[in-house]
C-alpha cells in the first residue's frame, strides 16, 4: 500500500483510540457518573435529569456511537457549569493559547537556531561539556518554575512587565504581545535546549561529510559553506524535532496559563476538572490530542517532502 | 569526548545518590518538624535557625523540602514500576507475536503517546479525586509507551538472533527465551528508559501538584509548595527558590544518569 | 578551442612548483609527527603528472595541501608551494587562497556521491562557482552550466540542472564534478583517485573525458591513484610515493622499462595482466610503516629483499640520473642508475 495511505490509516486508527480512551475514561468510574457529579445530596429527580442530559441512562455502546458521531461534528454538548456549548467556550479561549504557542515557537526558532550554530562552532572537551550541561539544565528546569522566576526577575524586581494581567488581542495587540512575552519565554527554554542539542549534533555530523570539502575547494567563503550547504541539510531533522515536541509545548502551556493567569484553554481545562464538568473536559482533551496528532502527521509528511532523497525516489 | 561522556554518568549518579540520602535522612530526621506551624515566625528569610527560611505558616522550608523528596521518589519509583510492568507486557506481546497483535498494540500505544504527558494525567485525575495514588497511577500509565517501545524493539532485534535460535533448538520454552535469553540484552536500554521516565514522573507530579490536582495535603510535594510560594513572591522570594531548585536537581540527576548509562552502552557496542 | 590566457605570459616558471614540502601532524608541543617528508614536484603547462602509491603514503594529503584544504589535525611544517612562479600558496591565508580554489586550481575527488551535496540541485552546485568567481548572473550561469554539462558528455543538460545527485549514476556524477571543476577554466586540475569508486567500464569513459578536457583546454592535470595502469595510461611523468616520501620519479617509459626502486618494481609486478592469468597475484610482503614506526633508515627496508645494513641505518637521498629519472635507493646509487631493480 502506498506510504501515504498507510500513514493515513494509522492516523485514523490512532484517532479512534483517542476517542475511545476519552469516552471510556468517564465511563469507568464505578457507580453513577451523574451521582458523582451531583454529590450524595442530590435527589433522585436531579440525578435522573442529569442522566438524561448526559445520556448515561442508555446502553454504553449506543452512548459511544452517538458521542463519536457528535465528536466528528465537533459537537461535544453543553458545559455543565456554564450551560454553553463546549465548542463555544473553547473557541473563546483558543486565541490566547494559540498566540502563546506561536510566540514560543518563534522564540524557540529565533534563539535556538543561532545558539545551535554557535554551539557547533565550539569544539573541544570544555565546549562539549558546557553545551551538554547547558542543554541538560534547560531541559531539567520545570517551565512553570521558570515562569515564576521570570515573574520575580522581570515582573517584580525590574518591573518591565505587568504581572498577572492579560490584555486581549482585540483591545490592544501590542500589550497582548507584551503580556505573552514572559510565559512564552518560560515555555521556550526547554524547547531551545532541545534545538541547540540536536542542531549542534546535526551540524557537526554534516561538517564531517565530504561535500563540505568540495564546497571549500570551490573557493566559497566559510560562511557560505556553513549557511548555503551545511545548515540547509542540518536543519531538516531539527525542524522535525520541533514539530514533534509541539505536544510538549502544548502540555507546558496548560500549566503556564495557570502561573500567569492567562485566559486560555489550559486554565479552562483546569477549571473544568475542578468542576467535574465532564463534557467540557472531554471536548478539551479531544481537541488537544487531535491537534498533537495532526501536527505530528504534518511533520512526518513534511519531512518526507523536504528531504530530496526521499521525495524523489 | 570519552571523558565528557562519563561525566554524565558520574554527575547524574552523584546527584541522585545525594538526593536519595537526603530522602532517607528525612524519614528519621529533619531540622524542624515539617508540619509545625509557627505564625510568629512566618515568611522569614533564610537564617541560621531556618536555613531556607520559613513559609507562610511559619513552617521550616528546609524540613518541608526534605520531606517533599519522599513524595518525589515514591511517585517516581511506583510510576516507573507500573510503566515497566505494563510496557513489558505490551512490548513482549507485540514484539514476540508480531503481525496484527503488534499493529494493534502499537496503534494503542501511539494513541497514548498522542496525549502530551500531563494531559493524560489530567484526564485520569479528573475521573476521581486527586490523590497520591491517582497521581502515581496516572503517571505510571503514561510511562507505559516508552517502555513498551524499548522492550518491543529489543525483542524484535533479538528474536531472530543466533543465540535465541540455538536456545530454541535446545528446547527452551517461550518464558525461558524471553526472560533468560533476551532480557539481559535489553537491560541497559530499559534502565535508561527507567531513569528518564523517573525524571518525567517527578516533573509531571510537580506540575500536577502545582495545579492542585496531584498530591494533596498533608502529603508533602515540591510542586504544591511552589503554588503556595507564588502567592508570596514579592514578600518572600526565597520561598520559591528551594522547591524549584530541588525539582530541577532531581530531574537533572536522573536525566544525566539515563544519558550516562546510554552512552556507556553505546561505547560498549 | 580555449587555451589558457596565461600561456601568453612568457615565463620560465612551472605552473606548479612544490619544493621540499613537509606536512606534520599538529601537536601542542614540539614539531609533531611528519606525514610528508620533503616532497618536491613540478607540473609544467599542459603536463599530466601522476602520483602513485599505496593508501597511507601521503598522496592525498599532498593534493589537499596545495589548496590549503588540509584537515585541522595537519599543518604545513616546511617547504614551499608556488603557483605560476609568483603565488606562494603555502603562505596564503584562507582568504587569499580562496581566489585560486575552483578558479585557477580545481579538484575532483574520489567518491562523487559523497562529494556532492545531496540536498542541493546539480544546477545550483555548478552555477555557484560561476557566479562566485566569474560574476555571472543567474541566467548567464544557467546557460553556461548547460554548456558545461554538454561538454562533459551528459544528456538532457537542461533537466539535469534541476535534479539531485542521488538521481544520477556514479559515472554521471563524476562527470558533473568534472564539469564543476573546469567551469572556470583552471590551469591545473587535481584529480584524487577520480575513478576508484567507479565501474571499470565507466572508468575508461571518465579518463577519456579528462583527456578531452586536457586537449581542448590545455589544462594540466595532477593525477593521484593507487592504480599504476591508469597512471601509465594518462600521465607524462610519474612520481612514486612511499611512506611520505617520493621514492622514484620519471617518465612512464622510464619506470616501466627500468624501475630503479624495489618498491616500484613491486608495484609493477603486482599489476594483473592477462599473461599472469594462471599464476598467483604478486603482492609486496609486509606493510607500510605507521607514522611513528618510521625508523632512521630507508623506510622501505623492512619489506625490501635486497636491504643492506646501510639501508637500515641511513636514509637514502632522492638522486637524479639520466633523463630526469630519479630514485631514493642506495642500490640504485651504487649502480649509477643503470640497474633494473629486481623485486
Amino acid at each position: 500500500m502506498n506510504y501515504y495511505a498507510r500513514r493515513l490509516l494509522t492516523l485514523l486508527l490512532t484517532v479512534l483510540f483517542v476517542l475511545l480512551l476519552t469516552f471510556a475514561a468517564f465511563r469507568i468510574i464505578p457507580g453513577n457518573p451523574a451521582l458523582v457529579i451531583l454529590g450524595t445530596e442530590a435527589t433522585d429527580a436531579q440525578i435522573a435529569l442529569l442522566e438524561e442530559k448526559l445520556g448515561t441512562d442508555r446502553p454504553l455502546a449506543e452512548q459511544f456511537a452517538d458521542w463519536l458521531v457528535a465528536a466528528f461534528r465537533l459537537d461535544f454538548g453543553e458545559s455543565l457549569r456554564f450551560s454553553e456549548p463546549v465548542t463555544h467556550l473553547i473557541a473563546g479561549r483558543l486565541p490566547v493559547t494559540v498566540s502563546l504557542a506561536v510566540m514560543s515557537l518563534v522564540l524557540t526558532i529565533a534563539v535556538g537556531i543561532p545558539l545551535g550554530i554557535i554551539a557547533s562552532r565550539a569544539r573541544g572537551k570544555a565546549a562539549d561539556m558546557l553545551v551538554t550541561i547547558g542543554t541538560q539544565l534547560g531541559l531539567a528546569v520545570p517551565s512553570f518554575w521558570m515562569g515564576i522566576m521570570l515573574i520575580l526577575a522581570f515582573g517584580l524586581t525590574l518591573k518591565w512587565f505587568a504581572v498577572s494581567t492579560f490584555t486581549p488581542w482585540s483591545e490592544n495587540p501590542l500589550l497582548a504581545v507584551k503580556s505573552l512575552v514572559l510565559p512564552s519565554a518560560a515555555l521556550a527554554v526547554p524547547q531551545i535546549a532541545i534545538v541547540v542539542r540536536y542542531l549542534r549534533t546535526s551540524m557537526l555530523e554534516q561538517l564531517g561529510l565530504d561535500y563540505v570539502r568540495t564546497a571549500r575547494s570551490k573557493g566559497l567563503r566559510e560562511s557560505a559553506v556553513l549557511y548555503k550547504h551545511v545548515l540547509k541539510n542540518a536543519l531538516l531533522p531539527v525542524i522535525t524535532i520541533i514539530g514533534i515536541n509541539f505536544g510538549e509545548l502544548l502540555a507546558g502551556s496548560l500549566v503556564i496559563e495557570q502561573v500567569f493567569t492567562l485566559p486560555g484553554i489550559g486554565s479552562l481545562l483546569i477549571t473544568a476538572i475542578g468542576n467535574r464538568d465532564y463534557p467540557l473536559v472531554q471536548g478539551l482533551v479531544v481537541l488537544i490530542a487531535f491537534t498533537v496528532i495532526a501536527i505530528n502527521f504534518v511533520v512526518d509528511l513534511s519531512y518526507r517532502w523536504l528531504d530530496p532523497k526521499i521525495r524523489l525516489q | 569526548m570519552k571523558r565528557m561522556k562519563s561525566y554524565s554518568l558520574v554527575l547524574g549518579a552523584s546527584f541522585v545518590s545525594v538526593l536519595f540520602v537526603v530522602m532517607l535522612i528525612s524519614l528519621v530526621y529533619t531540622p524542624h518538624p515539617p508540619n509545625e506551624m509557627n505564625i510568629r515566625e512566618r515568611l522569614q528569610a533564610p537564617s541560621v535557625r531556618h536555613w531556607l527560611g520559613t513559609d507562610n505558616f511559619g513552617r521550616d522550608i528546609l524540613s518541608r523540602v526534605m520531606v517533599g523528596s519522599q513524595t518525589a521518589f515514591e511517585v517516581g519509583a511506583v510510576s516507573v514500576a507500573i510503566g515497566l510492568l505494563g510496557g513489558f507486557l505490551v512490548g513482549t506481546l507485540a514484539g514476540y507475536m508480531g503481525k496484527w497483535v503488534d499493529e494493534l498494540l502499537m496503534r494503542a500505544t501511539d494513541a497514548l503517546l498522542a496525549f502530551p504527558g500531563i494531559l493524560l494525567a489530567l484526564l485520569l485525575v479528573s475521573i476521581s479525586k486527586p490523590s497520591l495514588f491517582q497521581t502515581m497511577l496516572a503517571i505510571g500509565i503514561l510511562s507505559i509507551p516508552s517502555f513498551a517501545r524499548v522492550i518491543r524493539s529489543g525483542v524484535l532485534q533479538h528474536k531472530e538472533a543466533d543465540y535465541v535460535k540455538a536456545a530454541r533448538g535446545l528446547g527452551a520454552g517461550h518464558a525461558n527465551l524471553i526472560f533468560v535469553q533476551i532480557a539481559p540484552n535489553i537491560a541497559s536500554s530499559v534502565v535508561t528508559t527507567a531513569a528518564l521516565s523517573f525524571s518525567t514522573a517527578v516533573l509531571i507530579e510537580a506540575a500536577l501538584s502545582y495545579l492542585g490536582l496531584g498530591v494533596q495535603p498533608p502529603d508533602p510535594s515540591w510542586g504544591r509548595m511552589l503554588n503556595e510560594a507564588q502567592s508570596y513572591l514579592a514578600k518572600a522570594p526565597w520561598f520559591t527558590l528551594a522547591p524549584g531548585l530541588l525539582i530541577t536537581l532531581t530531574v537533572l540527576g536522573f536525566n544525566l544518569l539515563g544519558d550516562g548509562i546510554r552512552d556507556l552502552r553505546d561505547k560498549k557496542s | 578551442m580555449q587555451m589558457r590566457e596565461a600561456a601568453a605570459i612568457a615565463t620560465e616558471a612551472s605552473l606548479l612548483d612544490i619544493r621540499n614540502l613537509q606536512i606534520r601532524l599538529r601537536r601542542t608541543r614540539g614539531a609533531g609527527l611528519s606525514v610528508l617528508d620533503g616532497v618536491s614536484l613540478t607540473v609544467e603547462r599542459g603536463e599530466t603528472i601522476g602520483i602513485v602509491g599505496e593508501s597511507g603514503c601521503g598522496k592525498s594529503v599532498l593534493s589537499l595541501s596545495i589548496l590549503g584544504l588540509l584537515p585541522s589535525a595537519m599543518r604545513i611544517g616546511g617547504g614551499e608551494i608556488w603557483y605560476e612562479g609568483r603565488h606562494p600558496l603555502h603562505t596564503m591565508t584562507d582568504r587569499d587562497i580562496r581566489a585560486f580554489r575552483g578558479k585557477e586550481i580545481a579538484m575532483i575527488f574520489q567518491d562523487p556521491m559523497s562529494s556532492l551535496n545531496h540536498g542541493l540541485t546539480i544546477g545550483y552546485q555548478i552555477t555557484e562557482t560561476l557566479r562566485l568567481h566569474l560574476g555571472y548572473s543567474r541566467k548567464e550561469a544557467r546557460e553556461r552550466a548547460v554548456w558545461l554539462l554538454r561538454k562533459v558528455g551528459l544528456p538532457r543538460p537542461e533537466s539535469l540542472l534541476r535534479e539531485y545527485p542521488h538521481q544520477l549514476s556514479g559515472g554521471m556524477r563524476q562527470r558533473v564534478m568534472i564539469a564543476i571543476a573546469v567551469s572556470c577554466n583552471p590551469g591545473l586540475l587535481i584529480a584524487d583517485e577520480p575513478t576508484t569508486a567507479l565501474d571499470v567500464t565507466i572508468q575508461a569513459q571518465i579518463l577519456d573525458l579528462m583527456r578531452q578536457i586536457r586537449e581542448e583546454d590545455g589544462t594540466s592535470i595532477l593525477l593521484i591513484s593507487h592504480d599504476f595502469g591508469i597512471i601509465a595510461d594518462m600521465c607524462d611523468r610519474v612520481l612514486v610515493m612511499y611512506a611520505g616520501q617520493i621514492v622514484e620519479s620519471g617518465t612512464v617509459d622510464d619506470l616501466f622499462e627500468r624501475p630503479l626502486h624495489p618498491y616500484t618494481a613491486g608495484l609493477l609486478r603486482s599489476i594483473p595482466t592477462p599473461a599472469k592469468k594462471n599464476s598467483p597475484l604478486y603482492s609486496i610482503e609486509g606493510h607500510v610503516p605507521a607514522l611513528h614506526e618510521r625508523g632512521a633508515g630507508c623506510r622501505f627496508a623492512s619489506r625490501c629483499a635486497h636491504a643492506t645494513e646501510r639501508c637500515r641505518t641511513e636514509q637514502p637521498e632522492l638522486v637524479a640520473y639520466r633523463g630526469g629519472h630519479a630514485a631514493r635507493c642506495f642500490l640504485a646509487e651504487a649502480e649509477g642508475g643503470n640497474r633494473h631493480a629486481a623485486v
